[in-house]
């Protein structure tokens, strides 16, 4: 399976290549796509130097163009595949139908990816895009069951991704409105999930309290560590109790599902994180390298090892990992 | 401008979910959507149920359309989709690309719901091309943006070809999860749920912690089985005059348990009775609505749960 990771930055492509990666997906500099976050990402010049490095080491490089273009910024999109295209990417990821059809009319030989904001769950779905776009791969949405992708792999016309390793979305990508409910931004029309901008964090007398837009996300007590207040991931009361109502703050990791995935046929895993650091990008690709080259080694006996485990849960949000919607108890 | 009834979010007996459409063919309604879209284990109304009711109510002068599920995730969500999509006795609304590719595939038109990924007039041509006939706008785009899109349908030489519907009244659908955030509020697994969205005929309300110090702050969201809905109702019913102006032909009420034959009737006299020379203020003294918390911010182009009070140039 093709190791595909995420980069933010020049550095954390760097770090991806030299420690295995076999594909790097970036973002251009503006809400095209759904790490548009301030600091992050690259220009035409940045692209071009990720470009020439990841060629020198034979890895490629895959383009996320993964919002939905608003009406009045079309053109901002469509410089975006045309700028992707005049670069000779490996791939564009996309999920917008407009945009698709876009790129498919004007650059017929350049790969496009559907990407997971485009929400796929079946080969019914999948089909669709690839008879008008001719679409060569899909990245699963992190709602299907083991079992579930299993059945969607046997059948689809496409290549199919999945997401390995990192921080969880809870709900059908593509699908959530959440973010822009409480503040006016969402992954859909602004590439940000619970924007930055309307973060605060308060010190009280009793707790460290966390903010979106006003709205009370979370409230810690001394010593209790504390997560970034994505929505989805705080404690709020439902019938007068208070807990992780929708989900708790972890990470996703599939090191133990290698084998399964492998056997029903996906071709790519998927790391997440963009906006994360050289440094987080260098541990997680290491560990999936040595994880996968282990399983192509020997793949009867493969179990992921402990130390991996460790490197992996050191990196992770509450330090916590789980195999979420795969398996289906977690549902 | 016409008024549709979007189907039922929330899990109700199957004597409700009669008793409702009753009372819905009573009301100058002129569009039904029916059907399971939140959660292939309901089961109060099998897909043969609902293909049965939607015949029925045809006979009404409604016009009815079967809406189907959101989220697909196995094989027997497909099987269902498409006994509903080959045997439907009236229009289908498609929730998921699935139900888009077994429309198009079949050569049957469609209505686009509000979970199909709408944002500019390129995308709507795709499914133009598919044979859509009407869409419902995703419910985060905003007034201009609605306006920008159809107008430029309209250059691109279609858009007087298709319907738009905009979602006008009820708690957002916000998201959907692979997970049961209420049997997870319950402490049950999904797989042993219980039905237990059964007990809420409105969804289960979520507030923020501050809930607990300040008393009744505004619902934060709404849970609904495996669907997140918006805290408060959104009411964009005063926005019919504008609404006309941009170009929507349908606007779309989505039901509660109580009220919802009350806030048809209601759109429907301050639509018949009134000019679109109306000010703001006697189009809502006309509109008595339900005092519930409301919301109308996304079309406003600012956070979904604010209250706005109009943009400049407004009447």
């Amino acid at each position: 399976m093709e190791l595909v990771c995420p980069a933010g930055s020049l550095p954390a492509l760097k770090a991806a290549i030299d420690k295995g990666a076999d594909a790097v997906y970036i973002g251009f500099k503006d809400d095209t796509n759904a790490r548009h976050f301030s600091g992050l990402n690259f220009n035409d010049r940045k692209a071009q130097k990720a470009l020439d490095y990841a060629r020198g080491q034979g890895v490629k490089i895959f383009v996320a163009i993964n919002t939905y273009a608003q009406p009045s910024g079309w053109e901002r999109w469509q410089r975006a595949v045309d700028l992707a295209a005049d670069l000779s990417v490996d791939a564009l990821i996309i999920a917008d139908m407009g945009i698709l059809n876009y790129a498919a009319q004007r650059y017929p030989q350049l790969p496009l990816h559907l990407s997971v904001q485009g929400s796929c769950t079946s080969a019914e779905g999948l089909t669709f895009y690839h008879r008008e776009f001719g679409i060569r791969r899909a990245v699963l949405p992190r709602v299907l069951s083991l079992d579930q992708v299993k059945t969607v792999a046997k059948q689809s016309p496409v290549d199919l991704e999945v997401f390995g390793f990192g921080s969880l979305c809870i709900m059908a990508e593509g699908r959530c409105h959440l973010s822009s409910y409480v503040t006016d931004q969402s992954p859909n029309n602004s590439g940000v999930c619970s924007p930055a901008k309307d973060v605060r964090w308060t010190q009280t007398e009793d707790y460290l309290e966390s903010r979106l837009n006003n709205i009370l996300i979370d409230r810690y007590q001394a010593g209790e560590t504390a997560g970034y207040p994505t929505l989805c991931k705080g404690r709020f009361a439902v019938e007068a109790t208070v807990f992780h109502a929708l989900e708790e703050p972890v990470s996703l990791n599939t090191l133990d599902l290698i084998p399964q995935l492998s056997a029903a046929g996906i071709k790519a895993i998927k790391l997440e994180g963009r906006q994360r650091s050289p440094a987080y990008v260098a541990q997680i690709v290491s560990v999936w390298r040595s994880a996968l080259d282990s399983f192509a080694k020997a793949p009867e006996s493969f179990s992921p090892k402990v130390e991996w485990i460790q490197k992996l849960a050191n990196v992770s949000e509450g330090a916590q990992t789980t195999l979420g919607a795969y398996h289906r108890a977690w549902q | 401008m016409k008024i549709s009834v979007g189907p039922i979010y929330y899990y109700w007996p199957r004597q409700q979910v009669m008793d409702f459409y009753q009372e819905i063919i009573q009301t100058p309604v002129d569009v039904i959507y029916l059907g399971e879209t939140v959660c292939a284990k309901r089961r109060e109304l099998r897909s043969g149920d609902w293909l049965k009711l939607a015949e029925e109510l045809c006979d009404s002068g409604k016009k009815i359309v079967l809406s189907t599920l959101t989220l697909i995730e196995s094989r027997a969500d497909i099987a269902a989709l498409k006994k509903l999509c080959s045997q439907s006795p009236c229009l289908v609304e498609a929730n998921d690309m699935s139900a888009v590719q077994i429309l198009a595939d079949n050569n049957l038109p469609f209505v686009a719901g509000p979970s199909i990924n709408i944002y500019n007039a390129q995308a709507l041509q795709v499914l133009y091309q598919k044979g859509m006939q009407r869409w419902v706008m995703p419910v985060e785009i905003m007034r201009q943006n609605l306006d920008g899109i159809l107008k430029q349908a309209m250059t691109m030489g279609f858009g007087d070809k298709i319907e738009t519907e905009v979602f006008s009244y009820g708690k957002l659908p916000l998201a959907y999860s692979a997970r049961c955030f209420t049997a997870r509020a319950k402490n049950l697994a999904k797989d042993g749920c219980q039905l237990s969205c059964m007990d809420y005929p409105d969804g289960l309300p979520l507030h923020s912690q501050e809930f607990q110090v300040h008393g009744e702050t505004p619902k934060l969201f709404t849970i609904n089985g495996i669907q997140t809905q918006s805290g408060q109702c959104y009411n964009l019913l005063d926005q019919w005059p504008i609404m006309h102006k941009i170009g929507v032909d349908i606007m779309r009420i989505s039901p509660g348990s109580q009220g919802t034959a009350d806030v048809i009737r209601q759109l429907s006299s301050a639509l018949s009775g009134a000019s679109a020379d109306l000010s703001r203020a006697q189009i809502n003294s006309q509109l008595k609505l339900i005092a519930e918390e409301q919301c109308n911010g996304y079309w406003y182009g600012v956070p979904g749960m604010d209250s706005c009070a109009g943009l400049a140039g407004d009447k």
